[in-house]
């Protein structure tokens, strides 16, 4: 009885509660996450929200604003139809402004003179461009980027410059994360970019100066201007912009200029209401987002909190998050002390990204800093004192690594021991030592922008089902915000896969779901013969560009045939036993074993390379390269050089390429053995192996190393009681030296174990991976190989060095052979139905030689 | 003479006027290609010997203008029958001409025929 009373007492006063009036002003982003979560929650039904935009539409992704100018679709950016905010019931008023705040009835006056009552009020009115006061910028030509309107306006501009002249210029005032998506974007409206930046460097908020040298380098070359250090007095121009001052007779001519200069929050309502203000403008909040009067809220880029103001989406998002729960009566929900501002640019080809604190005085931790200034690489992480701890860091031409690094900071994840792992990586250039994102815990916030963890993506995964990125986007709305989070959702998709037994294996191509290694292991246990054969029997279709030259070096491997036999699947340079050079035409390259070249070789190759008009250069490698023979020319060039004692220098595979060597112990007074005998020994040893990769070698005399040849797949030096031997050292893009394999061992078994090394190599390496990316792979590294090499661990010692012998034993000159059967000789033919050459080759002169004419 | 893009058009079979003889199959490597010259115009041709069809596309890659598909490699990606360029290796559709991988301009295809040993490409004039 009781009960029932208390039930209707309950009830009844739960009817009587009466609805209250939410007003949001603002329908940008945040004011539109605010209602999406709102709606979501059953309590929804008490309120009746009603939406003021002061904008001609419902709001839209002003992340991807630039995706504006490649399609003009503004219907791609909305966040929500129209017809969203009616089925929740939610009454969205687009094209009003807000003019008045009356706190003490509560109400609020439109620009159109209505008035309306509110209980709970939700400033979401965001921020506008600051524009700063410099004489000029009210010319008709410079604008301001923050809304569709803007865009187009900017749009309509660029095809009246272009219409006038054939090449208009853009400047764009400002070098941080705005500008340079701007200056991408003016690039794009074909007018020539160019970024001016106050500070001496760009992006001085998040970038060193090192890094933001790296990117301007990187910029500057997709085309993209930059003037540092520049302050702009005056827009120059009669009526319409012609030019920026920068004072002393500094100027630059432009056509338009783009205003890109921050942001100053839309607090006006604030301010004339009598809100706490910031003095640098902004509402003030509290961590409830609650206002200075406890029924207004403000959220977004207008809402100061902690003294700061936001300009990411959110950080603006989880106000949106924390005001609703405070007015749905979930207390407990608050804004965190400590807001991330980590930020990845989103710019079309450059990866920059900086996280935490990007760069900080040495009294405040130790910085790791690897920087590739050739490929335009630069990565920076702060480390606490202890090495325990990842302060922050800086990416810049590859930020690959951002998430899972930014992932670390966030979650406090202690440092491996060898902390510069993390960015020089023991997967080379650009992987990193940190094993996966699995690693997190699953309270890390994979997906900021949607606040979604890696539980959360993980059970997606395994308990309901989700097996790619997509069904998982689609699920959890992680990588929908920003979408910085893609890699590592994917990462966790594939880990979580695996641990549902579905392993999601690294195939070679859509051909074959096999490995490298397991297609070796297949020819050669199935015996099979050529590249039909291996798709009819474990492959699918008809192969591609990825599948055949990598069944073709398996083939080689194997059975040590030349690239003659299966011609069509070599990769051009092998199909034609030479390197296609820029304008179509080829290189040829002899052998000059350990680089010893009589004077007689010497006249040879002069003779015929006049005879053919050929450029003639040293190569890196110690011997002479013949440039610009055209296709049917090769057959004749090689016949006669073969005539005089020449043989193929294989420049064009993946072999053996050069053995360097030091004049060594027969002429330098140093030496202390003959490393010219040796390198010719073993450049004839393994000439004509194919292998997964080009392989290098080389043979220095005695310590001093003139040879190089701690930077070559393998090496030789000569030292007091025999030679050292070193394997798995790389020049090119990311130089390795070689590692120790053995010390002072005889010729022999200094041999049989290169032969080991070189063998287990091929056998096991996967596609295009010299030796030294296969040796940082390698599992246990050089110990282990030592073990296999010299210990025979494996007890494969015998079948290596069979297998190799099989090599040396079976060489033969593919050229040789070539000029030898007409058959091969008919491929050297520019047009199989008529005589005449390609007479769209053209050269240009050189300093007494010639040289191809330059691509447009 | 330097090659115009402007050159080459692509010909449906309906719309052949003439059926040139490019030459005899064996001259047609097994799964490759090989150059002919028509009038002012290079022809890449293509025997894909393991689909039992032939291709004809433009010898130019539009990417730096060189004379150079026919040396490309062929093969297929999600049954699009497609060649790769030999020097930056973009790939095109043998059918559409289209770049799979990249956004160059498409490349102009022709009709092949092969009556008993001879290989025949279709031009509009
Ligand atoms: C001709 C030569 C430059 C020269 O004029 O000196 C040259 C030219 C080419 N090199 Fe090299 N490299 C040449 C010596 C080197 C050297 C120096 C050396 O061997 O001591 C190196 C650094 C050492 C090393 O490899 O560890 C070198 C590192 C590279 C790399 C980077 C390899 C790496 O693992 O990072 C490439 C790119 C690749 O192979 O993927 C490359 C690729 C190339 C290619 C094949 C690029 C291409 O695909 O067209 C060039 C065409 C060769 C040709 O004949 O048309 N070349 N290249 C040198 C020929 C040497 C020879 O006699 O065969
Ligand atoms: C080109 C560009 C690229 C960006 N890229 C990124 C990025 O990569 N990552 C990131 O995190 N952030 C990015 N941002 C910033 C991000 O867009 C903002 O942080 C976010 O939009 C802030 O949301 P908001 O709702 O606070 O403000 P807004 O989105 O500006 O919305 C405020 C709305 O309120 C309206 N309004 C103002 N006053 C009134 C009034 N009195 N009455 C009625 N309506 C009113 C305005 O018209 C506007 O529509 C980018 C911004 C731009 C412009
Ligand atoms: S390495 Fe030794 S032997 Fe060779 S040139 Fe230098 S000093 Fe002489
Ligand atoms: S010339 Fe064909 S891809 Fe560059």
């Amino acid at each position: 009885m009781l009960y029932t009373y208390l039930y209707v007492i309950l009830l009844s006063s739960l009817k009587s509660k009466p609805m209250k009036t939410i007003i949001v002003v603002g329908n940008g982003m945040v004011g539109y996450k605010f209602c999406e979560k709102l709606a979501a929650r059953k309590e929804s039904e008490n309120f009746k929200v009603i939406v003021f935009g002061e904008e001609p539409r419902a709001a839209y992704d002003r992340v991807h604003l630039s995706e504006f100018f490649g399609n003009r679709d503004a219907k791609a950016l909305e966040l929500a139809p129209m017809d969203w905010y009616a089925e929740n019931k939610i009454e969205l008023i687009v094209n009003e402004r807000i003019t008045d705040i009356h706190r003490k009835t509560k109400t609020v006056t439109t620009g159109s003179d209505k008035t309306y009552t509110y209980d709970y009020l939700v400033l979401a009115t965001g921020s506008s461009p600051f524009v700063p006061p410099i004489n000029g910028v009210e010319k008709e030509g410079v604008f301001v980027y923050r809304t569709i309107e803007d865009l187009e306006a900017m749009l309509d501009y660029a095809e009246k410059i272009k219409s006038k002249k054939t090449k208009g210029r853009a400047a764009i005032l400002g070098g941080g994360l705005l500008g340079l998506e701007a200056g991408k974007a003016v690039m794009d409206m074909g007018l020539e970019p160019h970024v001016v930046e106050y500070a001496p460097k760009l992006m001085p908020r998040q970038l060193d100066s090192r890094s933001s040298n790296v990117l301007q380098l990187t910029l500057e070359n997709m085309g993209i201007n930059v003037h540092s250090g520049k302050a702009t007095n005056r827009i120059l121009g009669n009526g319409a912009i012609t030019g920026m001052d920068f004072g002393e007779d500094d100027t630059l001519e432009v056509d338009m200029l783009v205003i890109s200069a921050g942001i100053r929050p839309r607090d006006e309502l604030g301010r004339t209401c009598n809100l706490e203000m910031g003095v640098r403008g902004g509402i003030v909040v509290n961590d409830r987002m609650q206002t200075s009067d406890p029924s207004i809220f403000a959220i977004g880029e207008v809402a100061l909190y902690n003294q700061m103001i936001y300009g990411l989406v959110a950080p603006g998002y989880e106000m949106a998050e924390v005001a609703v729960n405070q007015i749905v009566e979930s207390y407990e929900v608050i804004m965190r002390a400590e807001i991330d501002m980590s930020t990845k640019l989103k710019l079309i080809g450059v990866d920059v990204a900086s996280f935490g604190i990007p760069y900080m005085p040495a009294d405040k931790g130790l910085s790791i800093i690897y920087e590739n200034k050739t490929k335009g690489l630069y990565k920076r992480i702060n480390v606490s004192h202890d090495g325990k701890t990842l302060l922050g860091g800086i990416m810049v031409g590859d930020a690959a690594d951002y998430s899972i690094l930014h992932q670390m900071y966030l979650n406090n994840i202690p440092l491996p021991d060898n902390a510069e792992e993390l960015i020089v990586g023991a997967r080379g250039e650009g992987g990193s030592a940190f094993g996966s994102a699995m690693d997190l815990p699953d309270t890390a916030v994979i997906c900021s922008c949607e606040a979604v963890t890696k539980g959360a993506v993980c059970c997606s995964v395994i308990d309901d089902g989700n097996e790619t990125v997509k069904a998982v986007a689609k699920a959890t709305k992680a990588t929908t915000g920003c979408g910085g989070c893609k890699p590592m959702v994917a990462d966790l998709v594939k880990e979580s896969l695996k641990t549902l037994g579905k392993t999601v294996k690294e195939n070679i191509c859509e051909h074959f779901d096999y490995s490298r290694q397991e297609l070796f292991d297949i020819v050669k246990l199935r015996g099979i013969e050529d590249y039909d054969q291996l798709l009819d029997e474990v492959g699918k279709g008809h192969g591609c560009e990825v599948c055949k030259p990598l069944a073709a070096s398996i083939f080689a491997s194997i059975y040590n045939e030349t690239a003659n036999r299966q011609e069509t699947i070599q990769d051009s340079n092998d199909r034609y036993l030479a390197n296609i050079q820029r304008n179509g035409t080829y290189s040829v390259v002899p052998r000059v074993a350990g680089g010893e070249i009589s004077p007689k070789q010497l006249m040879a190759m002069g003779r015929i390379a006049k005879k053919y008009d050929l450029y003639t250069k040293i190569t890196g490698g110690q011997r002479i390269d013949m440039f610009g023979a055209k296709l049917h020319e090769l057959p004749l060039i090689w016949e006669e050089l073969i005539a005089e004692g020449f043989e193929t220098g294989q420049a064009y595979g993946k072999s053996l390429r050069t053995v360097k060597s030091c004049v060594g112990s027969t002429w330098c007074r140093y030496g202390m053995d003959e490393s010219v005998s040796f390198a010719i020994e073993i450049e004839n040893r393994y000439k004509g192996i194919r292998s997964p990769h080009k392989f290098k070698g080389g043979v220095s005399g005695c310590i001093r190393e003139c040879a190089e040849a701690r930077g070559k797949d393998f090496g030789f030096i000569a030292v007091e009681g025999g030679w050292n031997v070193y394997v798995g050292g790389n020049g090119g893009a990311n130089p390795r030296h070689a590692e120790l394999l053995a010390e002072k061992v005889d010729k022999k078994t200094a041999i049989t174990y290169v032969d080991r090394f070189m063998m287990f190599y091929i056998k096991t390496a996967p596609p295009l991976t010299r030796t030294a990316a296969w040796l940082e792979k390698l599992e246990g590294g050089i110990t282990y190989l030592k073990n296999v090499v010299i210990n025979d661990s494996l007890g494969i010692a015998k079948e290596l060095d069979a297998d190799m012998q099989k090599f040396v034993d079976t060489y033969k000159c593919e050229w040789k052979e070539a000029v030898e059967t007409p058959e091969i000789r008919e491929r050297y033919t520019h047009f199989i139905n008529s005589d005449e050459t390609d007479d769209n080759i053209e050269f240009v002169s050189l300093r007494e030689q010639k040289m191809p004419k330059e691509w447009a | 003479m330097i090659a115009n893009l402007s050159t080459y058009e692509s010909v449906t079979t309906e719309e052949v006027k003439v059926w040139f003889k490019a030459g005899p199959v064996h001259k047609f490597p097994k799964n490759g290609g090989a150059c002919i010259k028509y009038k002012d115009k290079q022809i890449a041709v293509f025997n894909f010997t393991r689909q039992g069809q032939w291709y004809a596309c433009q010898n130019l890659c539009p990417h730096k203008m060189e004379m150079v598909l026919s040396r490309g490699m062929i093969g297929e990606e999600d049954r699009q029958p497609k060649i790769a360029c030999p020097l930056h290796k973009s790939t095109f559709s043998l059918k559409t001409g289209e770049n799979l991988n990249g956004s160059l301009d498409a490349i102009a295809t022709y009709p092949v025929k092969v009556e008993g040993e001879t290989v025949y490409v279709g031009f509009m004039e």
